[in-house]
């Protein structure tokens, strides 16, 4: 058995298929391309795979994660060949590398996430400059999410506010430690951003 | 209103996508969706299914469009599904109009908007696609500026409900029928006439039935006087499309991203059925009965499989275990595709052990149930439907079938059959507890029985188009019985709603001017009529109120053989004859046989028997017809 981490771009319509359904879109993937994949036992065998990091609905990202167990030892070019031409719109492969078997999953060692938001409309020219200065200086920022109180504070590491001639976007550094995930939508309303009025795309994933 | 253009109606859409439940139904851009250059085509069809994305991926017949529209060079073919509640409020808020999936397209842009309706209970909202397309419900009241609304699926057999909205039906097989109909369009439009001559050349069409050029007469008692053509175009009486012989299952399948309903690759192994239940409408409607070959399968499930990577495939008829060839065929593929993981599920199995042989071949890993339908429990009621399959064979079946190992067998009966009593009804409880009697004895208490009761709706086309549909006090009696008895551990039971049975048994053999009553529920706000929890009966009932429109006329209402019947210009090549023989032959109790080994001169070698396709692949399985029976 071998495994490999497989690192790509999640784009277009593909935004709006959640973690779980990203599973199957993974296991048909693999079915296409036609890769000896690891099957798990018992009653309904499925491939063994694991996803990094839930990325949330409606976000686009430039580095997600995925990693795979093959039953026969290919090299990474192959399963990077055979990956990229089964993948569907929405996945864009960028490389693939073997890595060892005991290392922990990926989801333990990522320790934040990096986002860019691109405002759109009544946004786009807003100055948003003020309210980011006031929430890093903000000792602590309490919220609720899901009725459930929490502070946001301790889970921006950098926030940036950048403008240019395309329209405004923010940048942010997000802890996304088990148990300690910042999420960008929470960061706009913090910012008086409305969610939907903005493009979020997962620039980095820092292991 | 002016149109939105694509561009515009994207970036309206992505404002509201996050605001509701499963997004990615509104998106597109799926595995094998394909997007022609629109600027670049000359005409633009939009598919569309009247429920949401979930339930109208998966749909064959519309796959099957799909992919021929889209193979020709100067046609493209979009989706466009009804949205769910949530994105409807959000879409009528902003009023963002339907729009396809492939390009974003008000479906308003299209030339031709083809609509599946396979129930009755889309007609709601297949006026309610028109309203979110911001296209008049009526055709008399859209012109050429308007696509052309075109409809076909199994519950436009009788068409007359939806006669004032749809411009044009296609009765019977939609393979061939779009591209004719988009090439009539072609050339119509290309000559700039008027509407009207639109209409009239697309009565030209096998199998087009284009209600407006026929006018309905009625008599004192409102039953149906005469429907005939009022232009020369109109045939008389509109035939069903029949292929003669299957052409390949589609295989470039679209491959969602979100989870649906029926996630699988489908293949169509075989057309129609020649068991001739009473009941059935898929029965009578689809005849004659072609097989496609086995090899045929294998390479359309090889190359589905490749295309789209699903991790299932059901293989498709209305009798699986009649199909001629089925244990080559489930071998084959149980063998081909031993390592890999792929479930493959049969439907509409007999009741005999042979089935259970057939699904240990595809190694059924036991744990979904097995599915048996005997529909009813008494020697007589099986008489009356011409279902015969004897009590003693279900139960042998049914030891075999919890001794090899399955835990859960689930039972079909149907109730409301005519001149069912109570004590049939009984019967099905007298059964279903030796059922569960047989699992206890193989398997001790591990054994359970799941037992789905249907009503029984007459349909338009079948032997029992004329019979009065239960009442719904008779319906709940019934149900009733069968709740207080039918229970005990490991059996559970679920039943049909006797509300929604007498919703379909209104508009299943209703006439035109059904059309204002659907046009009232809807404006009442009835949709998703399918969906229980939205199924809204009040609507339905101020309906026929403000119609005055008596809804006993419709589904009580015993109809004489000799009545015109609503849509007795429409032919499905069994003859209304053959019909009132077999409804004569149930009366009496009596069985008529299989038609692959007897032929009942039904009336489809009359019509079709040009055309039988006589290669040893595809033949039909009429047998040899008697010269007194042509």
């Amino acid at each position: 058995m071998k495994r490999y981490r497989i690192h790509y771009k999640k784009t277009s319509a593909l935004r709006y298929t959640g973690n779980l359904d990203m599973q199957k879109v993974w296991e048909r993937t693999i079915r296409r391309g036609k890769l000896p994949v690891t099957y798990t036992q018992g009653f309904h065998p499925q491939p063994r795979l694991n996803q990094a990091c839930p990325l949330p609905l409606g976000m686009t990202s430039r580095d997600e994660i995925l990693d795979i167990w093959l039953d026969q030892d290919l090299e990474p070019a192959e399963v990077f060949s055979k990956m990229a031409k089964a993948a569907p719109p929405g996945v864009e492969l960028d490389r693939v590398e073997e890595i060892e078997l005991s290392l922990p999953s990926i989801q333990t060692r990522i320790r934040s996430s990096e986002y860019m938001a691109q405002l759109l409309s009544p946004f786009e020219t807003t100055d948003l400059e003020p309210v980011v200065q006031q929430l890093l200086s903000a000792g602590t920022l309490p919220r609720i999410r899901r009725n459930k109180p929490y502070d946001l504070r301790p889970l921006v590491e950098e926030l940036e506010f950048l403008s240019s001639e395309g329209g405004n976007s923010i940048r942010m550094l997000l802890a996304a430690r088990e148990g300690a995930t910042g999420r960008p939508e929470e960061v706009l309303e913090q910012l008086g951003v409305d969610p939907v009025c903005a493009r979020v795309e997962r620039t980095k994933l820092v292991l | 209103m002016p149109l939105l253009d694509n561009t515009l109606i994207k970036e309206m859409v992505e404002k509201i996508l996050l605001r509701v439940q499963k997004p990615g139904r509104y998106v597109g851009g799926e595995l094998n969706q394909v997007v022609k250059p629109w600027e670049q085509i000359s005409t633009k069809v939009a598919l569309v299914f009247p429920d949401i994305y979930d339930i109208g991926v998966s749909n064959l017949g519309l796959a099957i469009l799909y992919e021929e529209l889209n193979d020709l060079p100067d046609v493209l073919a979009e989706r466009a599904y009804l949205p769910w509640l949530d994105m409807e409020d959000l879409m009528r808020q902003d009023n963002i109009p339907l729009f396809s999936l492939e390009s974003s397209h008000a479906l308003a842009d299209f030339d031709v908007i083809g609509i599946s309706i396979p129930y009755e209970n889309l007609n709601t909202n297949t006026l309610n696609l028109l309203d979110l397309c911001c296209i008049p419900l009526y055709s008399r009241e859209r012109n050429s500026n308007h696509p052309l609304i075109i409809a076909g699926g199994h519950s436009c057999y009788n068409p007359e409900p939806m006669a004032d909205f749809i411009d044009a039906f296609v009765i019977g097989e939609g393979e061939g029928a779009m591209s004719e109909i988009s090439g009539v369009y072609q050339a119509w439009k290309a000559s700039g006439a008027p509407r009207g001559e639109l209409f009239q050349a697309l009565a030209g069409i096998s199998g087009v039935y284009v209600p407006s050029l026929y006018e309905v007469a009625y008599n004192d008692d409102h039953t149906v006087k005469r429907i005939q053509p009022i232009h020369p175009s109109a045939p008389l009486q509109v035939n069903k499309r029949v292929c003669a012989k299957l052409p390949p299952p589609p295989t470039r399948l679209i491959v969602p991203t979100v989870d649906i309903v029926h996630n699988r690759v489908s293949v169509e192994i075989m057309r129609g059925c020649s068991r001739g239940c009473r009941f059935c409408h898929a029965g009578m409607i689809n005849r004659p009965v072609r097989e496609r070959p086995v090899e045929e399968v294998v390479r359309a499930v090889e190359a589905a499989l490749d295309n789209t990577g699903f991790e299932e495939i059901a293989l498709l008829s209305l009798s699986s275990s009649d199909y001629r060839r089925i244990s080559e065929l489930v071998q084959t593929l149980g063998e081909k595709f031993e390592d890999e993981n792929l479930k493959i599920s049969l439907p509409s199995l007999r009741i005999e052990s042979f089935s259970i042989d057939l699904l240990e071949k595809l190694r059924d890993h036991r744990s979904g149930g097995f599915t048996l339908a005997p529909e009813a429990a008494t020697e007589r009621m099986r008489n009356i439907i011409n279902k015969p399959i004897t009590s003693s064979q279900l139960l042998e079946t049914v030891h075999e079938i919890y001794s090899r190992g399955w835990l859960t067998i689930k039972l079909y009966f149907m109730i409301g059959h005519p001149s069912e009593t109570l004590e049939d009804v009984r019967e099905i409880v007298q059964l279903c507890k030796a059922v569960m009697a047989e699992g206890r004895r193989s398997l001790g208490r591990k054994a359970s029985l799941h037992v789905g009761i249907s009503t029984f709706v007459p349909k338009a086309h079948t032997p029992f188009q004329w019979v009065a549909c239960d009442q719904k006090a008779q319906i709940e009696e019934k149900i009733c019985l069968l709740k207080s008895e039918l229970k005990g551990p490991g059996i559970k039971m679920n039943w049909t709603d006797p509300d929604e049975t007498m919703f379909e048994s209104w508009l299943s053999r209703g006439d035109r001017r059904m059309g204002s009553v659907i046009y009232y529920a809807w404006k009442n706000g009835a949709k998703f009529d399918a969906w229980q929890d939205h199924f809204n009966l009040s609507a339905w009932q101020q309906a026929f109120e403000q119609t005055g429109l008596e809804p006993y006329f419709y589904n009580h209402r015993q109809r004489e053989i000799e009545e015109t019947l609503p849509w007795d210009h429409i032919r499905i090549g069994v003859s209304k004859k053959f019909l009132a023989r077999e409804y004569a032959k149930s009366q009496a109790g009596k069985l008529t046989e299989d038609c692959s080994q007897v032929c009942s001169a039904c009336g489809i070698l009359g019509i079709y028997g040009a055309s039988r396709e006589t290669s040893v692949d595809f033949d039909w399985k009429c047998p040899p017809l008697k010269e007194a029976q042509l």
